[in-house]
């Protein structure tokens, strides 16, 4: 079977490239999986979602933190752009729960607190990403 | 003669320690220029990217009718985006956008329309406030290492002016080209109303796809073209800010050259003054002994 030539990309640098099986991400419109011969679509990631790629064979799955941005399919061709990205294997988990901790604090403490909620929300997805349990 | 000496003596000091700076000064800016180059290379992949998804929504929807897309009958305003250094010692660097700044300006005015200035560093920003000019929007302190969430910043001010009823119907960038290591050159560029730039030239029978979009295409638009204005600027700080060290390195590297040539003048000159004297004071000394002799010789 073809493969996906997957590239996650963010503004400063390339995160990742290579090849995969399956690709999941989530979009505003809810999560898509895309595998080889998908038709070419352009879709608006949400803020604070789960990269997942299916790379096949021995090697596990590569998960990423992924905080806005698209993704954009052609030709068996994937594309993340996100404008923060961080893979799961590169997360500090113990510096991120201490953010949530404080972002969380401060949504307790003000609800219309939008910046701390979203904080919270990156936070949750990058832990979520290091395969902890949120 | 042993006052003017001393003098050269001093010049000589004060030269080699100018020589010294100079020196520094130029390996620091060319260790930059590589990681600068660095940067650049890095963020080119998400670039290629983003103008490819833009072409893509662009050649599928076939009117886009986004206000940052849709050009103004009669623009009155637009808005000059000059991209500048924080720290001199960089030869004419500066001096060569704000020419091209400044060309621009008379060229925009001569189409009746004004130009406001948005200055990125220090010396642009000092430029304007020097002659009183109104700035639109100023940023310093990150010319020489941009990242991602400053040229944020200003794509956010400079997109919020042109969607504003009364603000700005036109965005130039005017900064410097990173060529290569020797060639440097001073761009201006369009970049609202957008024109898509392709950043490789793409060959004419490329079909592009047809995408479906989610949620849809103007929802996708709507968040996309920020993006791409964001990634032109990000580009255009980092070309500048390699464009810079270049800069900084060549001027460092002339000025240590010329130090050197002045302490060899310098050099010349004092060995030439020390050669006098000590011949002049031989001549006392012989002069001196020979009236002695002559005098002796008189007695006898």
């Amino acid at each position: 079977m073809a493969k996906l030539r997957v590239g996650v990309v963010s503004p400063e640098r390339e995160i990742w490239s290579g090849e995969a099986d399956m690709v999941i991400a989530k979009t505003v419109d809810g999560e898509i999986g895309i595998m080889p011969s998908h038709a070419p679509v352009l879709g608006v990631l949400v803020e604070g979602g789960v990269l997942r790629v299916k790379r096949g064979g021995d090697e596990g799955d590569l998960v990423a933190a992924v905080h806005g941005g698209f993704i954009s399919v052609a030709d068996n061709e994937v594309s993340v752009l996100a404008e923060q990205a961080e893979l799961g294997s590169e997360v500090d988990v113990a510096a991120t729960r201490d953010a949530l901790q404080r972002a969380q604090a401060s949504v307790d403490a003000d609800a219309e607190d939008a910046e701390a909620a979203l904080e919270a929300k990156r936070a949750k997805a990058r832990l979520r990403a290091a395969g902890e349990e949120v | 003669m042993g006052a003017q000496l001393r003098l050269l003596r001093r010049r000589i000091k004060s030269v080699k320690s100018t020589a010294k700076i100079t020196r520094a000064q130029e390996l620091i800016a060319s260790s930059k220029i590589m990681k600068a180059q660095a940067r650049m290379q890095a963020a080119l992949p998400y670039e290629r990217e983003i103008t490819r998804a833009v072409s893509g929504v662009v050649s599928n929807t076939a009117s886009v009718d986004h206000p940052l897309t849709v050009e103004k009958d009669q623009p009155t305003r637009a808005g000059v985006l000059i991209i500048t250094s924080d720290g001199g010692f960089c030869g004419g660097f500066n001096a060569n956008v704000l020419r091209e700044a400044e060309a621009l300006k008379g060229l925009l005015e001569g189409r009746g329309i004004t130009a406001v200035p948005y200055v990125a560093g220090t010396k642009g920003v000092t430029w304007h406030s020097f002659r009183s000019r109104e700035m639109g929007g100023r940023w310093t302190g990150f010319s020489r290492q941009p990242s991602y969430r400053d040229a944020k910043e200003i794509a956010e001010t400079l997109i919020e002016s042109f969607k504003a009823e009364d603000g700005i119907d036109e965005i130039h960038i005017v900064s410097t080209e990173f060529v290569s290591m020797l060639t440097q050159t001073v761009v201006v560029k369009r970049i609202l109303p957008l024109e898509v730039v392709e950043t490789e030239a793409e060959t004419e029978d490329a079909i592009l796809p047809y995408f479906e979009f989610e949620p849809t295409a103007e929802a996708v638009l709507e968040s996309l073209l920020p993006r791409y204005v964001e990634s032109r600027i990000f580009t255009a700080l980092l070309q500048s800010a390699a464009s810079e060290e270049a800069a900084r390195r060549r001027a460092m590297k002339s000025a240590t050259d010329n130090a050197n040539e002045l302490i060899k003048t310098f050099t010349q000159q004092m060995n030439q003054v020390r050669q006098a004297e000590i011949t002049q004071e031989i001549s006392e000394i012989v002069g001196g002994a020979n009236a002695l002799a002559d005098a002796a010789a008189g007695k006898e």
